[in-house]
């Protein structure tokens, strides 16, 4: 009698699947991971582990007491107030404080960041002296570590929401030179931005500060990002510094971006946390995207190929990005409860996750 | 979502010892199994206690770090921090702030 296993889709959809098909997808997923990331591949011990936790028909799965980690967030406690374009619940009487002590106090998290609505460098650095008042009153309140946090967000210094041409738009008109010029006068401006907020918080005693969602425009975003944490880093070595992806893979868009002799386009997470550790951040946030199409199985086996060596080749902590769409998760509005114990175990025990 | 793996894989912040944790690869980029043995070397304790919530209430009362129970005459927030930078041998950027803000005058 054959038996049927109930799991999910990458894009949350409950599927049945045989032990050998589950099997079979664990083998797929990672050899495409294999492939992509040009990564070693995983032994046969991890594959049956993956699949025994796949397999494993519990409603919730979870970590081996004494095998924890850490958690830090990004976009912190505003995702209680915001709509579900952003994965939040939409209450409106729950102030960031409120948000950042329930955070702390009810839901036990182990790190706190403090983040305005519109979560990225640019408009963040209109109104940082809000930003650092608030800080300087939160940080009396709260115990666990509070730091800032916003998306470099290189695709609002570009037309039509900044100064500098769409370098996308200019490659189409053949105009690539004017392209590559664009991208890194828009990378210059981001990184004296950058400068202007670490500035200001560190006036307040900021603890420190999340770049989140990097190189989501791609190599010159990456490259300003790195330059911005540098700079930070000189400004206060005591400065807890976290540096998370956009995806797994960095655009070139530029296609010449370099950090530390490097090209940056194209890296994979083990290549990204070598420049990000130079750089001087403190915890790298390694990114590896899900494939809707494909299911749980194929995609945290790739998930997990691609993070073990990242963490493998990190001299600092690597949190494993794992919400919506990242990690093995499945891309939905809704990720399933069974599936994020499943990949948080999954990337524990394989790839040696140091927090999420 | 967040809760979700708080309560499938995190070290549970301050109801045990994860801000502690967290700290220390915040700090000293240690990675999870150095933050944890570091923290577990400063409060004396197994570093499997580190996440036995009942066992490390009553030390992080002791020693002034926080509980995440609503006691009475118990630092919370700046006094528990600067407790903790005592415990684990760290400077706390916030609360060098507050400290310059105290002595100013």
């Amino acid at each position: 009698m054959v038996v049927d296993y109930v799991t999910r889709m990458g894009d949350g959809r409950r599927v049945r699947l045989t032990k050998e098909q589950i099997m079979s997808d664990i083998v797929a997923g990672m050899s495409d991971g294999v492939d992509a990331a040009c990564v070693p591949e995983l032994s046969q011990d991890e594959l049956d582990h993956i699949c025994e936790v796949v397999c494993d028909q519990s409603k919730i799965t979870s970590i081996e007491a004494g095998k924890e980690v850490v958690l830090s967030k990004d976009a912190g406690a505003i995702k209680f107030n915001q709509d579900n374009g952003g994965s939040g619940n939409a209450m409106p009487c729950m102030g960031r404080l409120e948000g950042i002590l329930v955070y702390e106090r009810a839901f036990g998290f182990d790190s706190m960041e403090l983040a305005w609505m519109d979560y990225s460098v640019k408009p963040v650095k209109s109104i940082i002296n809000c930003e650092t008042a608030n800080y300087e009153q939160m940080a009396l309140m709260t115990t666990i570590p509070l730091i800032m946090g916003a998306m470099p967000n290189l695709g609002l210094y570009y037309a039509p929401d900044g100064p500098h041409p769409n370098p996308t738009d200019l490659m189409r008109e053949f105009k690539i030179e004017e392209s590559m010029a664009s991208s890194e006068a828009a990378a210059e401006q981001l990184i004296k931005d950058i400068h202007y907020t670490c500035q200001e918080i560190e006036k307040v005693g900021c603890e420190g500060y999340n770049f989140d969602t990097v190189a989501s425009a791609g190599d010159a975003e990456f490259y300003a990002t790195l330059k911005g944490i540098e700079d930070y880093r000189k400004m206060n070595p005591n400065a807890y510094i976290e540096c998370g992806m956009s995806a797994e893979n960095v655009l070139g868009i530029h296609g010449q971006m370099e950090y530390d002799g490097k090209i940056l386009g194209g890296m994979y997470p083990h290549e990204q946390v070598k420049v990000v550790e130079k750089a001087g951040a403190n915890i790298f946030g390694a990114v590896v995207n899900t494939n809707t199409s494909k299911s749980f199985a194929w995609n945290v086996a790739r998930s997990a190929v691609i993070t073990k060596e990242c963490v493998k080749t990190a001299k600092i902590p690597v949190h494993a990005n794992m919400g919506m769409g990242v990690g093995g998760i499945p891309m939905c509005e809704l990720p399933p409860v069974d599936i994020t114990g499943r990949a948080a175990k999954i990337l524990i025990d394989i790839a040696n996750i140091d927090g999420i | 979502m967040a809760v979700a793996h708080g309560l499938c894989s995190g070290m549970g912040g301050m109801r045990t010892t994860g801000d502690l944790v967290c700290r220390m690869q915040f700090a000293k980029s240690m990675k999870i199994a150095d933050a944890k043995k570091y923290v577990a070397d400063k409060l004396e304790i197994d570093p499997f206690q580190l996440t036995e919530e009942n066992y490390v209430r009553d030390i992080r009362e002791q020693l002034g770090m926080g509980v995440v129970t609503g006691q009475p005459n118990t630092p919370k927030g700046m006094p528990a921090k600067m407790n903790i930078e005592k415990v684990l041998g760290i400077e706390i950027s916030s609360c060098e702030h507050f400290r310059q803000q105290v002595l100013r005058n």
